[in-house]
C-alpha cells in the first residue's frame, strides 16, 4: 500500500526484547517510523537470545522477527554526548517507547517529566511488568512469571493434572497490543487538542484485563472457575466444547446443544442428559463424547457436523495448515531482506486496510545501522 | 482524559471479538451503541456461563459490555433499517463480525456505506477471512486455535493437542481491530479520508504465533515440540517451566542450568555446563529438577532464587492472586452499576493515561434502554 494511516510519524524505541518491540513492530507495520535507541555493542539484549538456537546473522532470528521494518541508532545513554544526541531526537518524534525497569528512566534523566520538557506533545509510553507500586514493582518482568502470579495457569489443561502455562509469551504480546492501542489513541487526542500524553500499561494489568471475563465471574460467584476433568477448552463452558481424539487425529467441538449433537452423531447414550445439565454433568458427558468419536476419523466427523450447522474444525498442525487453500488464501507469509541480503520469511500485519494487506520487505537493521543518516538529519556534519 | 470524546461507535458484533474491541473503544471515551435484535439482542446475553448470572444474563456479557447503550432495531424492518442508516451517517466508527455476505444481504455492505458516508471507519471481523474455502465456516475461538497448530505448543509431549483455556484468538483479533480502528481514525484526521479496516481470527492468531511460526517457516518445516515434561514453551530450553514443590508450585523463566544447580543444591545440575545442552537435554535437565523441586517449600526455593535475581515465581490461583498486596497495589477491580440498577464488579482498562486509571461507573445496558435517547440524539 502506498499511503499508510501513520505514515510521518516517528517512534524511538528504547525497549527490548518482546512486549515493547512488538508495539514498535505494530507501528512501523501501520506506516510509523520506527527506530531503535540501543546500547553499542551489544544492542537490544533480544539479539543474543535464540529459540531453537536458530540465528540470521550476529543477531537470533527471534530478534529479526519482532524487529523486521526498523532502524537502529546506537547510544550509550550514560555518555554525556551521547545523551545530548538522544536528546535532540527525542524533540523530533512522536512517539517514545521504554520497558525499563522503574527507575532507570529517571537515573538517566529520561523519565517523562524531563523528556516532556524537551517535546511536550510526545506520546511517552512506558511498559512495566507490574507497574510503579506494591510489591511486585521491582520483580523481573517476565512472561511466565507473570502468567504464574495471575492465575492464568490455572484456566488451561484438565483439572486433575498441574497448572498449565500458555505456550507462548501471552501477556508480553497482549500487553504490546494495549501499548499500541493507548499510543494510537492518544495521538489521536493529540491531533484534536495538541496534548501530549504518558501512556502505561503493564504486563500484569494486561493480563489481568486478558482474564476479564473469567475474573469477573469469579467476582460474581466466589468460586474459582474450574477447569473439567476431561478434554477442557474453556471453565465457564459447558459440554462438548473441547478437543477430541477420533480414530485418525482430534477434532474441536465448540458450543452446541446436546441434542443436536447427539443427533448429529447418532450418540444415544448422551439423550439422557437434558440441556439444563450441560455443565452441571460436565464431565459424565463428556467421557461419553470422548469415548465415542474414537469409533470414526476426524473428516466423517466433520462432515456430520456441517450439514448440521454444528461448530467443529478438524485440530491441525502447521505442516497441514501451511499446505491448506483456506491458510494460502490469506496471503500470510511475507519474505524480509536485510541491507546484507539475508532473506528470511515472516508474517504479516494481521490488519488490512481498505482491502490490501500490508507488507514491507525491509528486514531488522545492524546494531547502529542507521547512525550516520539519523546523524545527517540532525545536522551533525561531523559524525555523519 | 477522554481520548475519543465525540467519537461515536455504531456496533453490530455480537459475542467477544468485536465487542471486546468496542469496549476498549469505550474506555477511550468513545461512545459506544449496540445495534441489538428486539427480545434476544445479543447472543452473548444468554450464552450459558457456568452456573453464574447476573439479572439472568450471562456475567461474560456484563464483563463484555459494561459501558456501552443498547439500541434494538430489527434491520429486516425497513423503517428500522432507515434509522440505522441515518444512525451510521452520525458515526464515527462501524463495526461488525457477522459471517461474509450478511452486510450485503442487509444493503449495508462496506461499498453502501462508504458512498453514503466517506468518512466511515467500517471496521470488520470474521473467522477466516473473506476469501478462501473456510469463509464461511463458524469463525469460533477454539475451532480458531484448533486449525491454526496452536494447540501443539501448550501441555506436554505426550498430551493431547491442548487448547489454551482463555478466548484468546477472540481477544487478540478484537485488540487488533481497536489498532486498525484507531490508525484509521489518524489518518482521518490528518486526510479526511475514512477507511476500511478488516481482521480475522485466524489471521491474528497466526501473528499471536509469529515468533515461533517464522522459526518453522525458516527452519525446514521443523514442527514445534513440547517438553516430555514441566512444558512451557516449545521452543525455549530448560529449565523454563513450571515446578511442582512441596506446598505448591514455582515458575522458573530463562536461567543458567549450573548456576540453579548451585544455588538449589542439586549437584546433578552441574554437569550441564554448556548452555547448548540446556535445549538439547532439555526433558532429563526438567526431569532432575522437577524431582529435586519436590523436597522443599515454594517459600523456601523464592528465598534462595529471589536475592539471586533468578526469574521465578510463585503460581497463584485466583483468590491467591485477589488477596496478595501486588494485586490489590494495581486497582485492577471497578464497581459498575448495569442497566437495572445492580451493583457488579469487574476488571477495568488495563491502559493508564497521564498517570491516571480509566474506569466508568455504566455497566451494561439491558436491552434498548437507550432506544428513546438514541432517537432523540441522533434521528
Amino acid at each position: 500500500m502506498s499511503n499508510l494511516p501513520l505514515d510521518g510519524l516517528t517512534v524511538l524505541e528504547f525497549s527490548q526484547y518482546l512486549s515493547g518491540p512488538s508495539a514498535g513492530l505494530r507501528l512501523a507495520d501501520l506506516g510509523a517510523r520506527v527506530i531503535k535507541i540501543e546500547r553499542p555493542i551489544t544492542g537490544d539484549a533480544c539479539r543474543k537470545l535464540s529459540i531453537r538456537n536458530l540465528w540470521v546473522d550476529d543477531s537470533s532470528l527471534l530478534f529479526h522477527t519482532i524487529n523486521r521494518n526498523k532502524e537502529s541508532f546506537t547510544a550509550d545513554l550514560k555518555n554525556k554526548d551521547d545523551l545530548e544526541i538522544v536528546k535532540k531526537l527525542i524533540k523530533r518524534v512522536d512517539v517514545l517507547t521504554h520497558n525499563f525497569r522503574p527507575g532507570v528512566m529517571d537515573k538517566i534523566g529520561l523519565e517523562y517529566e524531563s523528556v516532556r520538557k524537551l517535546n511536550e506533545k510526545i506520546i511517552y509510553t512506558e511498559i512495566s511488568g507490574y507497574g510503579k507500586e506494591g510489591p511486585w514493582k521491582d520483580k523481573p518482568g517476565q512472561d511466565l512469571l507473570i502468567q504464574s502470579l495471575s492465575g492464568l495457569t490455572y484456566t488451561t489443561g484438565n483439572s486433575d493434572g498441574s497448572p498449565v502455562p500458555f505456550g507462548l509469551a501471552i501477556a508480553d504480546m497482549i500487553c504490546g497490543a494495549h501499548a499500541v492501542q493507548g499510543i494510537l489513541a492518544s495521538l489521536i487526542r493529540r491531533q484534536n487538542t495538541g496534548r501530549g500524553a504518558l501512556v502505561e500499561v503493564s504486563l500484569m494489568e494486561s493480563i489481568l484485563d486478558f482474564q476479564f471475563e473469567l475474573l469477573t465471574t469469579f467476582f460474581a460467584s466466589g468460586k474459582p472457575p474450574q477447569r473439567s476433568k476431561v478434554n477442557n477448552g474453556h471453565s465457564l463452558l459447558s459440554a462438548p466444547y473441547g478437543i477430541y481424539k477420533t480414530a485418525d487425529g482430534h477434532i474441536a467441538l465448540a458450543m452446541m446443544p446436546i441434542k443436536s449433537l447427539s443427533s448429529a452423531i447418532n450418540c444415544e447414550e448422551l439423550n439422557r442428559f437434558s440441556q439444563q445439565e450441560v455443565f452441571s454433568k460436565r464431565d459424565e458427558i463428556k467421557i461419553i463424547i470422548a469415548d465415542f468419536l474414537l469409533q470414526q476419523k476426524t473428516a466423517y466427523w466433520i462432515e456430520k457436523m456441517l450439514v448440521n450447522d454444528l461448530w467443529a474444525m478438524p485440530v491441525m498442525d502447521w505442516d497441514e495448515l501451511v499446505n491448506h487453500n483456506a491458510y494460502q488464501a490469506l496471503k500470510v507469509e511475507q519474505v524480509v531482506v536485510t541491507s546484507d541480503h539475508k532473506r528470511l520469511i515472516t508474517t504479516r500485519c494481521p490488519i488490512r486496510f481498505n482491502g490490501e494487506i500490508l507488507t514491507s520487505e525491509k528486514g531488522a537493521p545492524k546494531i547502529g545501522e542507521h547512525n550516520k543518516i539519523i546523524l545527517h538529519e540532525l545536522g551533525d556534519t561531523k559524525n555523519s | 482524559m477522554m481520548l475519543l470524546k465525540n467519537i461515536t461507535v455504531v456496533d453490530f458484533s455480537q459475542f467477544l471479538s468485536g465487542p471486546s474491541a468496542g469496549l476498549r473503544l469505550a474506555d477511550f471515551g468513545a461512545e459506544v451503541i449496540k445495534i441489538e435484535r428486539p427480545i434476544v439482542g445479543d447472543i452473548c446475553r444468554t450464552l450459558y456461563v457456568s452456573d453464574v448470572k447476573v439479572e439472568e444474563e450471562s456475567t461474560i456479557f456484563h464483563a463484555i459490555n459494561r459501558n456501552k447503550k443498547s439500541f434494538a432495531v430489527d434491520l429486516k424492518v425497513l423503517a428500522d433499517l432507515e434509522k440505522i442508516k441515518k444512525l451510521i451517517l452520525k458515526a464515527d466508527v462501524l463495526i461488525h463480525n457477522f459471517r461474509p455476505g450478511v452486510m450485503e444481504s442487509l444493503g449495508l455492505s462496506y461499498e453502501i456505506v462508504q458512498e453514503m458516508h466517506p468518512g466511515i471507519i467500517y471496521a470488520e471481523i470474521s473467522g477466516y477471512g473473506h476469501t478462501g474455502p473456510w469463509r464461511d465456516r463458524p469463525g469460533q475461538d477454539l475451532l480458531v486455535q484448533a486449525v491454526s497448530g496452536l494447540t501443539s505448543l501448550s501441555g506436554n509431549k505426550n498430551d493431547p493437542p491442548t487448547p489454551m483455556g482463555v478466548a484468546v484468538a477472540d481477544i487478540y483479533s478484537g485488540a487488533h481491530l481497536v489498532q486498525g480502528i484507531l490508525a484509521g481514525l489518524y489518518q482521518k484526521n490528518r486526510t479526511g479520508k475514512g477507511a476500511r479496516v478488516q481482521v480475522s481470527l485466524l489471521e491474528s492468531i497466526l501473528d499471536f504465533q509469529f515468533e515461533v511460526i517464522t522459526c518453522f517457516y525458516n527452519d525446514g518445516h521443523n514442527p514445534p515440540s513440547r517438553s516430555e515434561v514441566n512444558n512451557a514453551h516449545a521452543f525455549v530450553a530448560a529449565p523454563y517451566g513450571i515446578y511442582k514443590t512441596k506446598d505448591g508450585y514455582l515458575a522458573l523463566a530463562m536461567s543458567s542450568i549450573p548456576v540453579l544447580g548451585e544455588l538449589l543444591n542439586c549437584d546433578s545440575l552441574l554437569k550441564y555446563q554448556s548452555s547448548s545442552t540446556w535445549f538439547s537435554d532439555r526433558d532429563e535437565i526438567k526431569l532432575i529438577l522437577a524431582d529435586h523441586m519436590k523436597s522443599h517449600t515454594t517459600s523456601y526455593w523464592l528465598n534462595i532464587l529471589e536475592p539471586a535475581d533468578i526469574w521465578s515465581a510463585e503460581l497463584l490461583d485466583y483468590s491467591g492472586l485477589i488477596n496478595h498486596d501486588g494485586y490489590k497495589a494495581l486497582e485492577m477491580e471497578q464497581q459498575v452499576e448495569t442497566g437495572m440498577g445492580f451493583r457488579l464488579k469487574t476488571t477495568r482498562c488495563p491502559v493508564r493515561i497521564d498517570g491516571q486509571k480509566l474506569t466508568s461507573f455504566i455497566g451494561a445496558p439491558t436491552l434498548g434502554k437507550h432506544n428513546t435517547e438514541i432517537e432523540q440524539q441522533f434521528l
